[in-house]
């Protein structure tokens, strides 16, 4: 495994639309090593989404080399991609994206269930995460009962939970306001520390970025800054 | 995994109650249309049977060559015999003879002059016997005649109530029947008219009478004789033992019909009749035909549903995917949903549709208060039948419809790449 975690090469990626092609991403050379706490800023369209996209194996870049984990994203199959989703990433919403029929706890327990983790096993890493975003008195509760803060901190620990290497957040605070959102990113902020996993956000929130230590600027599918914040 | 997903499927009623009720309903009214069709042949059959064909019908073979015309001639003689040699060889058939006759009817005036004149159509059945199948066959009872009462002696008849107001016949009325003997000469008997009454067959209610075999016997000159000799199954079920009757009957020919003798007996089961077998087959092939598009029917709004749930559900699976749920275990888990939800429906739409049909089948759907009073001696009440078939044919559509439903829906997760997929669930 290549010391980065997340290393790109000369990334395009190109949508049909209609009888053209669009250039969503036009040569993105990217390293992103273990324990960043990273962000892709930039406007509506820039391509971050795309990147997260790829980055998550959910996509294939249409020219070249994407390597996560030391896999290339566009040779895996669709069940060596869903492999390490599973293992390895994380993903958080901006829609929180929790099931509505299972409880706080059932949400979270759902990537140990697909990894076939036993039942004490799973019991002591939900209880884990649920503390790591003080949601344990909340674990019998159904996301209705919840606010918007509490339903992306479980969103949060339902990433977590697995203890993956890459966490990926698409826009995680633009449904919350100032107060949640600064809780969630420094709950997020403290974990990455704690975990040392690599978060990769996509947002143009100015609070997010605040919290960012590096920041990666966009603009029509290129990088057009890289910088790192001390 | 499968008891979260069984969890989750439970506590989702849009997901389980929602499709289980449609599932439901929709085999429920499967099972009910198939046992109340079935229940339809089974009149169908009976009726048939009763009034003119039984389940079987032995005659001489003469007399089988000719029955069109009624060859009263060609009946058969020393009846008791044979009906004795037929009811001992056949103990689980009811035997009863029959003598069919055609004529004028004469209706005189007080003076004995002519009044009414017409031709009629006669039928000799053992009225008399106690406990006789003929009464049930009929649905004969005091109650059951519109005016009069039944015949108590063998020169008693019955008429058609339509034909008697045409012809201004009142009970108390003689009638004299002016036909053939069975030894080809006139035939000239006064009967006394007891009872009037509705048979609900229009060519029997032109003009039909009915007579103790005694009477016809009598007015015939046929003593111990018969033109047909009817055989019942004593359950009354024909419809489930045609293959049976075949060899019975078969069985019965090769060993009694001699082809060198025309007054030998030859039997004929209900399908050699009237055409009945390739009716039977025309209506089997409507019957399954109409329920077939029932089904089809069924069966589209069926796959819709499973369709739309899984649809609805485009939200979740696109988590599924995030989190790292592989495509075919996912779809694998929505087809086994929609299997425990067709297979649940399917048992709770047949428990219903049986109950229902069983219902139909002990007590039936009354329509006698359509006709006048209970002057209709059959099929006023109609039956459900349930057969094997019931008990099965709404898994069917039940299970295949959403499972097919779900799996279409399916098709979309497959066969699109992740992140379109991702894009179109708006995750």
């Amino acid at each position: 495994m290549s010391k980065e975690l997340i290393n790109t090469e000369g990334m395009i990626k190109r949508f049909p639309m209609g009888n053209r092609e669009f250039t969503a991403l036009n040569g993105i050379d990217l390293k992103i090593g273990k324990g960043e706490f990273c962000g892709l800023v930039g406007p509506s369209g820039s391509g971050k989404t795309t990147i997260l996209n790829i980055v998550g194996t959910l996509d294939i870049p249409s020219e070249g080399t994407v390597k996560v984990l030391g896999n290339d994203v566009g040779t895996l199959t669709a069940k060596m991609a869903a492999k390490l989703r599973n293992k390895h990433i994380g993903f958080i919403f901006q829609t929180y994206n929790l099931l509505p029929v299972y409880t706080v706890y059932e949400n979270v327990e759902l990537p140990l269930l697909l990894l076939g983790y036993d039942k004490a096993k799973r019991e002591k890493m939900i209880m884990d995460a649920l503390e790591w975003v003080d949601l344990v008195d909340k674990r019998d509760s159904r996301p209705s009962q919840l606010s918007g803060g509490e339903s992306q901190r479980v969103a949060v620990a339902r990433a977590m939970v697995k203890r993956p290497e890459i966490v990926l957040a698409d826009e995680p605070t633009a449904n919350l306001d100032s107060k949640n959102s600064f809780n969630i990113l420094s709950m997020m902020e403290n974990l990455n520390k704690e975990l040392k996993t690599t978060f990769l956000f996509a947002t143009h929130d100015e609070k997010v970025m605040k919290y960012l230590r590096r920041k990666i600027s966009l603009v029509d599918g290129k990088i057009a800054k890289d910088e790192r914040i001390k | 995994m499968f008891k979260f997903l069984v969890k989750g499927l439970f506590r989702d009623s849009s997901r389980s109650r929602f499709p289980v009720i449609i599932v439901s309903i929709g085999i429920f009214l499967v099972v009910f249309l198939q046992a109340f069709m079935m229940g339809m042949v089974k009149d169908m059959i009976n009726i048939t049977a009763k009034m003119d064909s039984g389940h079987f019908k032995v005659m001489t073979r003469a007399y089988e060559e000719l029955s069109s015309v009624v060859p009263n001639d060609l009946a058969i003689m020393d009846v008791d015999v044979l009906l004795e040699d037929l009811r001992e060889e056949y103990p689980d058939i009811t035997w009863t003879p029959r003598i069919r006759f055609g004529g004028l009817i004469d209706i005189p005036d007080e003076n004995g002059e002519t009044r009414v004149q017409a031709p009629i159509a006669g039928l000799g059945v053992d009225l008399l016997t106690p406990g006789s199948i003929e009464l049930n066959n009929f649905n004969f009872s005091d109650t059951s005649v519109l005016e009069g009462r039944m015949p108590q002696e063998p020169n008693e008849i019955l008429l058609s109530a339509k034909f008697a107001e045409q012809a201004g016949v009142k009970v108390g009325d003689q009638a004299t029947l002016v036909g053939a003997t069975m030894y080809g000469s006139m035939a000239i008997h006064n009967f006394t008219v007891c009872g009037l009454v509705k048979f609900g067959i229009s060519v029997m209610d032109k003009g039909a009478l009915i007579v103790d075999i005694e009477g016809a016997r009598q007015a015939l000159d046929m003593d111990n004789c018969a033109g047909e000799i009817l055989g019942f199954y004593e359950d009354m079920n024909y419809g489930d033992r045609r293959e049976e009757s075949d060899k019975l009957r078969e069985a019965y020919n090769a060993k009694y019909s001699d082809e060198n003798d025309e007054f030998s007996p030859v039997m004929l089961n209900f399908m050699d009749q009237n055409e009945m077998r390739s009716l039977m087959v025309t209506m089997d092939s409507a019957i399954y035909g109409m329920l077939f598009l029932f089904m089809l029917v069924m069966f589209i709004v069926l796959w819709n549903a499973g369709l739309l749930n899984s649809i609805r559900r485009y939200s979740e699976v696109g988590l599924r995917l995030a989190i790292g749920e592989g495509k075919r275990h996912l779809i694998n888990s929505m087809l086994l949903e929609s299997l425990v939800v067709g297979f649940v429906g399917s048992i709770i739409g047949t428990l219903l549709g049986l109950a229902l049909s069983w219902y139909f089948q002990k007590y039936g759907l009354d329509v006698g208060y359509a006709m006048e009073n209970s002057s209709i001696m059959f099929a006023n009440v109609f039956r459900a039948k349930i057969t094997g078939q019931t008990f099965y044919i709404g898994f069917i559509p039940g299970m295949t419809a959403t499972f097919l439903g779900t799996l279409m829906a399916s098709r979309g997760i497959k066969k699109r790449q992740t992140a379109q997929l991702f894009k179109e669930l708006e995750v």
